[in-house]
């Protein structure tokens, strides 16, 4: 770790247990150049091992040290102590919206789910014995795609995200987005499928633009925007008859 | 799929009510600030066509828009299912529209009881 | 900062101003949902004569009741406006610069309620 900063220890208030459980208060030595991770992991390492928190790469690549820092839903090991510490004091809880297993872990099982439920899986048309199909990045499909197709499906958006939290039928941003990715790939077969499950209930009429996704999504991804788009495709395919009435 | 059904009915009767509202919002500052009273206003209204038209759609519009909106609020605020937000949905359209129309009835018609 | 029970929900996005304009758009409209039945009642009064409804109108010439019109007033032109938000976002391709939109929209609805409260009070 870095030197210290001479300052005051942080006060961390972090969740312990499932949903009937309490914030905990730990003294964390405060460091120039620490993420909220860092601070998780000295907790776990030399305040109390039976923290459980989940992280992976901690620079930012693989999504999965997502928590609720001071209110806000964020990656931690992005989140550096001296932007969110209001009077050196913290407060970490788990992910919103999803179950809680213990601590500071999810379960993101209703996740990836709705990531299913909104066709968010690519149908092939080819065998390896075909042409590769030729996808230029200039075409307004692709950059469609292109656009929203970064995500590493880390749940900040789902966590963020009110309509989630309102309406349990609700697919959510995470999965609406991946499935505009898949609308806008001139390779995949399973349109028809796909644009029937977006259109029904829960799926992408649901979303009232609140924008609290693309408020909060760390690649600066815009599932609002990607919705949008679904929205205007399921209604031109409702309108068409291609979409059951 | 009733949720694409919904939805079309929603912004179609909100793109349909946009000018609507904007001419209500003119009668009103006028009759307002005018201080019309009842007497010029159904002397206005009594028999006709066009403000039967104006506001016979209106009502009718804004019965299935506001009917689709508590839906979407009851589910989402007050927890409640498909079946009984369909079922709030019904009655508050047929409430909404029922006695809209008979104040269209009464202003085009007055002193009909 | 709370120390025990209730883990903390999210507050620091309901600043954003989109936010602010979708919940302004939901309470707006459920306000004139509750109110329409009794703007139909006071309108049907006609359909006992001329009398019933000048009563209904001498009684609501009080600065109170003018000012809950101004009131009215606000709600619907912000929830029109509300509307045009969403119906530009699920319409047209993405623009930058909405949330000076919703705040300008906001704008539009109080001033036309405070107007209407000029003219009649």
């Amino acid at each position: 770790m870095t030197a210290s900063s001479g300052t005051d220890p942080l006060e961390v208030l972090v969740w312990r247990g499932k949903s009937d459980g309490r914030y905990q208060r730990f003294e964390v030595p405060r460091r120039d150049n620490q993420t909220v991770l860092d601070v998780v992991t000295f907790i776990q390492r030399e305040c109390d091992p039976t923290v459980s928190y989940r992280f992976a790469c901690r620079v930012g690549m693989c999504g999965s040290c997502g928590m609720t820092v001071n209110g806000r839903p964020r990656w931690t090991c992005r989140t550096h102590v001296s932007t969110v510490a209001d009077d050196n004091q913290l407060q970490i809880g788990p992910l919103a919206n999803l179950p809680l297993i213990k601590d500071l872990v999810v379960d993101m099982t209703r996740f990836f789910e709705k990531w299913q439920a909104a066709g968010g899986t690519f149908v092939p048309t080819k065998s390896r014995h075909d042409e590769i199909a030729m996808l230029r990045p200039s075409e307004p499909a692709r950059v469609s795609a292109d656009a929203a197709v970064e995500c590493i499906n880390c749940g900040v958006c789902f966590a963020a995200c009110d309509t989630v939290r309102w309406n349990e039928d609700y697919l959510g941003p995470a999965a609406l987005n991946r499935s505009w990715t898949l609308v806008n790939d001139t390779r995949d077969g399973g349109q028809a499928g796909r644009l029937q499950a977006l259109a029904a209930h829960g799926g992408c009429t649901a979303c009232h633009s609140h924008q609290s996704c693309a408020e909060h999504c760390p690649k600066g991804l815009n599932p609002t925007r990607s919705i949008a788009g679904l929205k205007r495709r399921t209604m031109a395919a409702y309108l068409k008859g291609e979409i059951s009435r | 799929m009733k949720a694409a059904r919904l939805y079309v009915a929603q912004r179609l009767t909100a793109a349909l009510m946009a000018p609507l509202v904007i001419g209500h919002l003119a009668v009103m500052f006028y009759a307002t600030s005018n201080g019309l009273s009842a007497a010029d206003i159904l002397g206005r209204t009594s028999g006709s066509v066009g403000w039967a038209l104006f506001y016979g759609v209106f009502a009718v519009a804004v019965a299935v828009h506001a009917a689709i909106g508590l839906r979407a609020i009851s589910i989402e605020w007050a927890g409640a299912s498909e079946q009984a937000a369909d079922g709030l949905m019904l009655i508050s359209g047929s409430v909404l529209a029922l006695l809209g129309l008979r104040a269209v009835a009464a202003v085009v018609f007055p002193g009909a009881l | 900062m709370a120390t025990g029970g209730e883990i903390r929900r999210d507050t620091g996005y309901r600043r954003n101003a989109l936010w602010w304009a979708a919940l302004v758009h939901r309470i707006s409209g459920l306000a004139l949902a509750l109110f329409l039945p009794l703007h139909f009642l006071a309108l049907g009064l006609a359909i006992e004569g001329e009398a019933a409804l000048e009563t209904f109108i001498r009684w609501s010439d009080t600065p109170a009741v003018k000012v809950a019109e101004a009131g009215l007033v606000f709600l619907l032109v912000a929830h029109l406006v509300g509307g045009l938000r969403v119906m530009v976002i699920e319409t047209f391709a993405w623009r930058p610069g909405q949330k000076a939109l919703a705040t300008a929209g906001l704008a539009v609805a109080a001033i036309s309620g405070g107007l209407f409260l000029i003219r009649v009070i």
